[in-house]
């Protein structure tokens, strides 16, 4: 604790904010941009349409960049660490992508202009449409979902529209295991479809005995993960897939672990007729603090008619003197169309900057050296965090954040604990399904030092989880702000920093 | 390989640790038969021929750098200050993860907080979210958000004409199974005539301000009639054109909702953009997404963290408010630092700026033989010019030989509008490009059209 933050507890005074709010900064009358005047003659405005009062800030461009890079500063971030969050896939974004991105070709053409004039930008998308599929073995792709979510809320729409076309509207059921990501369930039911879950055996495998009882003619599908979100390859992928397509279900697969997958197995060659990508895990286009992301959806022959749209296609095959000539085309019985045009465009740039570096062979060292860091963490935690699967994982693995000799210590405090190392805390109380979980996924970017660095963390942790307790209750200490108060967030709503003027007054 | 740390020393004393002898023997649970399929990709490349594979992939389209442009039907190219790329650029903004963990985050809390109070400010309404993947996204939550309040009681939902025809379809996608349906688009029935279709099954009715085709409808009253039928009024709306006009809010709008690209965001093809959505605080824990509070930590500091989570997918499942998860998080930072830079007096600027060009050139292509423009109701930056042959045919003539991105062909979406073109005007159109345009247009008009050659892409990867 600072000199200063003593003093104010002693007085009773709140401490200052780490950083004023930009309203807080600036003077009347200050302006941060320079805009030319009119070249045109001036219009008359329509008075009795115009606002009065627009309560904006008045700062200067130097206020804002300092205000924007102290903001930045607390930050936790891939750039200044390491990222070990489960389900998460937080690997290093590499710098090309960026400047491919932000290529003027790219970057500066607007999305409903002649398909004639953006060939290269319908080639390159084109293009990843065909990667895109032969890693997954699926027959066609569509770019246009803006994230995983939006993926899956499209590959259950297709299913639902696939019983629809075959004149089985009674198929209302989507199976969900109860490791699943909350997605999933939610997905499910904005589709108007019906969430069965079903539980998980003594392996964190899908209980088969319960899914077989669960399955009849109402079955339009099942969703579930692989490797499942214990970091595991489920035992019996092969069962799961021929009960389900035995009673007449379509199997969807949540990509957010392909990480694990890329040359490792293709879905399709698993049996799944449909699936998404999330190319802010797998292929390192940025979180950005919350998005965007980009969740492709990649379909079998059974499905490929029902794709979101418009895809892009060759509408002239070309010749050897000729290029293709790339169109947008909606397939024949799409869903529609799940956002504005095609697609977060610009993160599949960066998609397709990140496969090309790579190839096929680099994808599938790409997913190697995720699942040998992955293990090799698991290796050096076991025996110390209780591991309710012990065995050899994916790109991530769980354990529990507890302890029956360190009672009162829970998940939360290990990782609060981990920030004071400098170490972002892993997923915790995900998946569901094992109490105080911490899903561990380091990824391939990560070097042996930097998992080593981890697991000493992690080991010190446990020992002053037995020593020193109150160290990791009150955990962090050297972040920019202690715990915060989450349940008077939500019970004095303060979600805009001054009331709202009435533009009229 | 490039991001790859490993030696071979490394992976041996990995996988001792592990136990095992291989990499290989790490996936011996997937069956035999599926397993290590061959990936048929290029082989990788070095970042330098990455670079010229997709340099030329990038020449290979006619971009708004080189081109005159006046189209937007919903993307717009507005002016970016250098800033907001210098803060983007940021790898404690743009590599950081989803806020979670607030004791790490508060750079990216606080950035969103402000953003939401100035969308707040901008659309006249008490609470905003944290965004969504896009404008029409958006209204297809806010659809959502009016079932929801209405437990599904209501279910009618009634467009106008004027919201952007892919807005509508994508609310059509979004509830193909949901039970709600849509109304009054079918033709080109005035705002005023579809409030005949307010009934006590109606729970939204949405407009856009200004509407597709860049006209500010007359709203007076329309919020009390949508009231007074017990329904909820949706207002599309364009971000800079509340820099210049009355806010939602103030017109009675319980919901605003909008694409925020036109604030210090690319035009990149269709996205990343921003989809904005703010509403009445009583409404607030029905909203979809993410949204940021304040509140005070340990110490008793002013700190930021995600709040109402409950209404979320991870927690409530399939009981949810929505399924979103992911969202547009940097492109909010983007509006929040756009709005920062132009601040009171350079929003209205740019709003006034885009005003007066937009007049101007309407005023110009009106005079011109055989094209006339609609200025029936006052329009912002958009507008309708009737042309005297089919637009794609004028369009091709302005890339062709002018240099100039035309507007958008109408007849795309509504076939009672043939050779109608939206012409979109921004603060970045310069005087000469828009006396060009006058000039294109009126040599189009007469320009004996014979079948021009398609553009041509100079590369394409395999």
């Amino acid at each position: 604790m600072t000199i200063d933050l003593i003093l104010q507890k002693k007085n009773g005074e709140a401490p200052p904010p780490l950083e004023p709010l930009i309203y807080d900064l600036g003077a009347p009358g200050r302006i941060g941009v320079n805009l030319p005047d009119p070249d045109v003659p001036e219009a008359e405005l329509p008075a009795d349409l115009l606002r009065a009062t627009l309560d904006l800030p008045e700062v200067s461009e130097m206020d804002v960049v300092r205000h924007f890079v102290r903001l930045s500063h607390l930050n936790y971030s891939i750039d200044t660490g390491f990222y070990p969050l489960g389900s998460c896939t937080m690997k290093y974004n590499p710098k090309l992508n960026e400047d491919m991105a932000r290529l003027p070709g790219f970057a500066e053409i607007h999305p409903l202009q002649d398909p004639a004039s953006v060939q290269g930008a319908l080639a390159m998308m084109y293009t990843l449409q065909s990667w895109l599929a032969e890693i997954s073995g699926m027959q066609a792709v569509s770019l246009q979902p803006a994230a995983g979510a939006q993926g899956e809320f499209a590959g259950i729409l297709m299913i639902r529209a696939y019983h629809l076309a075959n004149g089985e509207a009674h198929r209302t059921k989507i199976i969900v295991p109860d490791s699943a990501h909350g997605t999933n369930p939610a997905t499910t039911a904005m589709a108007g479809l019906e969430v069965v879950e079903i539980p998980s055996d003594a392996n964190g495998d899908v209980d088969l005995d319960k899914l077989r009882e669960v399955c009849g003619e109402d079955v339009a599908g099942m969703m579930i993960t692989v490797p499942n979100t214990l970091g595991v390859f489920e035992a019996h992928i092969k069962e799961i897939v021929d009960i389900i397509h035995g009673c007449g279900g379509l199997m969807y697969m949540d990509g957010a672990n392909m990480n694990a997958m890329m040359g490792v197995a293709k879905p399709a060659d698993l049996g799944f007729d449909v699936m998404h990508y999330n190319l802010h895990k797998t292929f390192s286009t940025p979180h950005g603090g919350g998005g965007p992301g980009s969740g492709p959806v990649a379909v079998n022959e059974k499905l490929a008619d029902f794709l979101p749209g418009p895809i892009v296609t060759i509408i002239d095959e070309g010749s050897d003197e000729e290029p293709p000539l790339y169109g947008l085309t909606m397939p024949d019985k799409s869903i529609g169309r799940l956002k504005a045009f095609y697609g977060n465009f610009g993160m599949l740039v960066r998609a397709f900057a990140y496969i090309a570096v790579y190839g096929g062979a680099g994808l599938h060292a790409v997913t190697k050296h995720a699942v040998l860091n992955a293990n090799y963490i698991r290796a050096r935690l076991k025996g110390v965090y209780p591991m309710p699967f012990d065995r050899i994982c994916g790109h991530e693995f769980v354990c529990e954040g507890h302890w029956p000799d360190a009672e009162g210590i829970h998940a939360l405090d290990i990782s609060k604990r981990l920030m004071d190392y400098d170490f972002h805390p892993p997923t915790n109380y995900f998946p569901l399904i094992v109490p105080e979980a911490l899903l561990i996924e380091p990824t391939e970017t990560e070097s042996k030092e930097a998992c080593d660095a981890f697991v000493e963390a992690m080991l010190a942790i446990a020992q002053e989880a037995r020593e020193n307790p109150d160290l990791l209750h009150d955990a962090p200490h050297k972040t920019p702000v202690g715990r915060v108060d989450d349940v008077r967030a939500a019970k004095q709503l303060v979600l805009c920093c001054r009331p709202v003027l009435d533009p009229e007054a | 390989m490039s991001y790859i740390p490993h030696t071979d020393a490394d992976r041996e004393a990995m996988l001792k640790v592990i136990g095992v002898e291989s990499m290989d023997e790490l996936f011996d649970r997937v069956a035999a038969e599926v397993r290590f399929p061959a990936l048929d990709l290029p082989p990788g490349l070095s970042e330098m021929e990455v670079i010229a594979e997709m340099n030329g992939l990038a020449q290979a389209n006619a971009s708004a750098n080189e081109y005159a442009i006046f189209l937007g039907a919903g993307a717009y190219r507005h002016f970016v200050p250098s800033i907001i790329n210098h803060i983007l650029l940021r790898g404690e903004f743009y590599t950081a993860y989803t806020p979670y963990q607030p004791e790490l985050s508060q750079g990216t809390l606080q950035a969103i907080f402000e953003y939401q109070s100035m969308m707040c400010m901008l659309t006249g309404m008490e609470a905003a979210n944290a965004s969504h993947y896009d404008g029409a996204t958006a209204l297809a939550e806010a659809v959502t958000m009016a079932k929801a309040h209405f437990r599904d009681k209501r279910t009618k939902v009634i467009f106008s004409p004027g919201v952007h025809p892919q807005y509508r379809a994508v609310a059509r996608t979004y509830h193909q199974g949901s039970g709600m349906n849509f109304v009054g688009d079918e033709g080109s029935a005035s705002v005023a005539d579809l409030a005949e279709q307010l009934d006590a099954q109606t729970a939204l009715f949405v407009v856009q301000y200004p509407n597709f085709f860049g006209q500010i409808d007359d709203l007076t009253g329309l919020a009390e009639r949508v009231h007074a039928a017990g329904a909820l009024l949706c207002v599309v709306a364009d971000p800079i054109a509340l820099g210049l006009f009355k806010t939602p809010g103030a017109l009675g709008a319980d919901i605003v909702v909008g694409e925020g690209q036109p604030l210090g965001i690319p035009l990149s093809y269709g996205g990343p953009y921003l989809g904005f959505f703010a509403t009445r605080e009583q409404y607030v824990r029905k909203i979809a997404g993410r949204i940021v509070g304040e509140t005070v930590d340990t110490h008793g500091r002013r700190a930021f963290v995600m709040t109402l989570r409950p209404r979320e997918q991870d927690i409530r499942r399939e009981k949810a408010t929505s399924n979103i998860c992911t969202n547009q998080g940097l492109m909010a930072l983007a509006a929040c630092v756009y709005l920062s830079v132009m601040g009171k007096r350079g929003l209205r600027q740019v709003a006034e700026l885009c005003y007066h060009k937009a007049h101007y050139a309407a005023e110009q292509i009106n005079r011109l033989d055989g094209y006339s423009v609609d200025m029936s109701k006052p329009f912002f930056k958009e507008f309708v010019v009737t042309c005297p042959r089919p637009v794609a045919e004028v369009n091709e003539i302005l890339l062709e030989d002018y240099g100039i991105i035309g507007g958008y062909d109408l007849a795309q979406d509504y076939p009672d509008r043939p050779n109608q073109m939206l012409v979109a005007v921004t603060e970045m159109n310069p005087r000469e490009e828009i006396d060009t345009l006058v000039e294109a247009l009126a040599g189009a008009a007469t320009h004996d059209h014979s079948h021009h050659h398609h553009h041509e892409p100079d590369a394409g990867l395999g």
